[in-house]
């Protein structure tokens, strides 16, 4: 066959092609031997129908929201609307991440993200000892209902719909919000956003645990039980692949130890008697957009098909809503680099070009400072541009899925959602996640794969532009950094000194009384008495101890 | 005579859950020829200075990334010299500044180590710094 005339024969063509190039690679070798994904997965050449065979579309790609929605879960993605554009975001005091979500409502974001700081995640107010240094540091510190009311004062709670990265007492803060919500007017039922609520992922790889596996996998049962009869419109968990890939996992180990996750959850709500086509309809996800476009790309499709497979295959679930998987995606990171940081506005804008050609509902874009402090209002208003420019002048949104059909789209998606599912069925074996994470099986996985990145970084096998190639000296000096203010922590004790000596306490020690003996009774749903206990502003503090009293702590399994 | 080989305490204090780079540098050292000790999350100064002391650490690694670095490196350093441990060498990365780096080495830390470092780089300075603090012992 000459090149003029063409391929006649796809088999013929690519045998052709093969041997013309194995002839020119003695005169003209490749960069490398091998090619892989950042994930690891080998990549070959070239990629042709040849590599798609015995692939149907209508099973395996089908069309956009319908099962099993490799090409998105709405039929119209963003043709008819775009991603919610949710930036991460919470300052020292609840009044400056009051001030921070009304510029960014008024700069065109359209959810709130709050991020709290790490007392408040771990279940500390601000005056106990454990809480020194991190007050208000990696976002705000909430104690009591008096700080959630300052953070959402002047923001309609009807009208926005709010996501917290809260864990272990996602229950607690919950709570508060309806009783923010209450305040204004606001039904429960109107309310609308997403509690991370996500304890697994803390014991693998994120650190924010408070209680041991079995108490807190109740009270996640408990919030499913509770909203799905009053908050219906509350995604009740954000079930997390984002920082078990910024632990150091793979691409393929992201996609299968979230899904693992998320089956733990539903058969702990199944136990509890709960039905996954109601409660399946508000499980939400989170995942990474990281360096590698295709293979990321790849993986937000191989995700939604393996978990609606799941749901429907295993979990017997009928109700197609409970099938999709949804996702906010935030990029990754790991990837920002402290070396030429400006670099990094380039990196979020691939990653998020990939989260969006995957189909994702929500998505938060990196600040390029974040290698080097918390990010200043000026990188912030860059990351959140690059959405704006993504949506509205990249084209890429105004076709459904894009890269379907991509013969090396189709096949990553097929290999990582083969690979996830070798996985899974290894952690089935193993008795399910709760074991597997016990046995420090999945800690193991990941941190294997973050020293081999590690190593093949330092071996200049894998670059990273400015960092191990193209390096120049500079000096980060005189950039303009966020700093929080170091009287926080003292300001945050002192006015819940004022606000415990003001409250009615013997109130807040019946209500504390509820809990205790709701939480001695597994068939009790905590919720109704956490509820009350926020009304009378118990502190967060408050309700975890003595959660912490009934519960007991959780011990972190050391892997190394 | 043969060199005891070098003991390093790599530890998280606080309620930072960020433990990558502690354990990819944990187990940098630990390939390199040390003995490494990881604390595991949410230590206290204390735990951590008397984990270093019961160990006859040579060098306390400190791994932050929430922004807390002040607070526990001055802590840390403190607790070191008041319990006559002050040669024992302290170290640490994260997410730390530049500007916040003079003030770290004033109370006593040895080197910060930011992103991007190669633990090539982290092994080398330790090597060194253990190595000048024996030869003066």
């Amino acid at each position: 066959m000459s090149e003029k005339e063409g391929c006649k024969d796809l088999r013929e063509g690519r045998k052709s092609y093969d041997e013309r190039v194995s002839k020119g690679l003695a005169r003209q070798p490749e960069m490398t031997e091998t090619f892989t994904t950042v994930g690891g997965i080998p990549l070959e050449r070239l990629y042709t129908p040849l590599d798609l065979e015995g692939m149907d579309y209508c099973r395996d790609i089908g069309f956009p929201g319908d099962y099993p929605y490799t090409r998105g879960v709405q039929p119209t993605m963003y043709r008819g609307r775009f991603w919610t554009m949710r930036q991460y975001a919470g300052f020292a005091t609840a009044a400056e991440s009051n001030a921070r979500y009304r510029y960014l409502l008024e700069k065109g974001q359209t959810g709130l993200s709050v991020a709290f700081d790490l007392p408040t995640q771990i279940g500390y107010d601000s005056d106990h000892p454990m809480a020194k240094g991190e007050v208000g540091k990696v976002g705000v510190a909430i104690d009591s209902l008096a700080d959630m009311e300052t953070l959402f004062g002047g923001i309609p709670l009807g009208k926005v719909s709010t996501s917290m990265t809260i864990n272990a007492p996602a229950a607690v803060l919950l709570a508060m919000y309806i009783v923010v919500g209450e305040n204004q007017g606001v039904k429960a039922a109107d309310l609308s956003g997403t509690i991370q609520n996500d304890i697994l992922k803390e014991y693998i790889a994120r650190g924010t645990y408070i209680f041991p596996p079995k108490p807190s996998m109740r009270l996640i049962t408990d919030i499913f039980g509770f909203c799905s009869g009053n908050v219906p419109k509350w995604n009740t968990i954000s079930i997390s692949g984002y920082h078990i890939r910024e632990a150091g996992s793979t691409a393929a180990q992201e996609v299968a130890f979230t899904l693992a996750d998320g089956l733990a959850y539903v058969q702990a709500a199944v136990d509890a008697g709960l039905d996954p086509n109601v409660f399946g309809q508000r499980l939400s996800f989170f995942f990474n957009a990281h360096n590698d476009f295709l293979e990321e790309v790849a993986k937000f499709r191989a995700a939604r098909r393996l978990w609606a497979r799941l749901m429907k295959e295993r979990m017997g679930v009928t109700e197609p809503r409970a099938m999709m998987l949804r996702f906010h995606t935030q990029t990754a990171g790991s990837t920002l680099t402290a070396q030429q940081p400006e670099n990094n506005i380039v990196r979020v804008a691939i990653q998020a070009l990939a989260s969006v050609m995957g189909g994702t509902q929500s998505l938060h874009t990196n600040s390029f400072d974040e290698a080097l402090a918390l990010p200043s209002e000026k990188s912030v208003g860059i990351a959140l541009k690059s959405q704006q420019i993504i949506a509205y002048e990249s084209g890429a949104t105004c076709t459904v899925d894009p890269l379907a059909g991509s013969y090396v789209v189709e096949s990553l998606t097929n290999e990582i959602e083969r690979q996830s599912l070798e996985y899974i069925d290894k952690i089935d074996k193993m008795g399910g996640m709760l074991a597997a994470i016990e046995k420090g099986y999945p800690q193991q996985q990941i941190q294997d794969a973050a020293y081999r990145f590690q190593r093949a970084v330092e071996s200049g096998d894998r670059v990273v532009v400015g960092v191990n190639k193209f390096h120049v000296e500079e000096s980060g000096g005189g950039r303009e950094l966020l700093r929080v203010d170091p009287a926080v922590g003292a300001n945050q004790e002192k006015a819940l000194d004022a606000m415990k000596r003001a409250r009615d306490n013997v109130l807040v020690g019946n209500c504390l009384d509820a809990i205790r003996a709701a939480a001695k009774d597994e068939s009790v749903n905590l919720m109704p008495v956490i509820m009350d206990a926020v009304r009378v502003y118990a502190t967060e503090g408050e309700i975890c101890g003595v959660l912490r009293e009934e519960f007991g702590e959780y011990r972190e399994n050391i892997v190394l | 005579m043969s060199e005891r080989r070098i003991r390093v305490i790599v530890a998280k204090p606080g309620l930072d859950g960020h433990d990558r780079g502690a354990k990819v540098v944990a187990r940098a050292l630990r390939d390199a020829g040390m003995e490494v000790i990881y604390t595991g999350l949410r230590q206290t100064a204390e735990s951590i200075v008397e984990t270093a002391i019961q160990e006859d650490a040579d060098a306390i690694g400190i791994s932050i990334l929430s922004g807390a670095h002040e607070h526990y490196f001055r802590e840390i350093i403190d607790l070191l010299k008041s319990r006559n441990a002050g040669d024992i060498i302290v170290f640490g990365g994260g997410v730390i500044p530049e500007s916040d780096i003079p003030g770290l080495v004033d109370m006593g830390a040895g080197a910060i180590f930011g992103p991007g470092t190669s633990t090539k780089d982290c092994v080398e300075w330790i090597q060194k710094t253990v190595g000048e603090k024996r030869s003066m012992e």
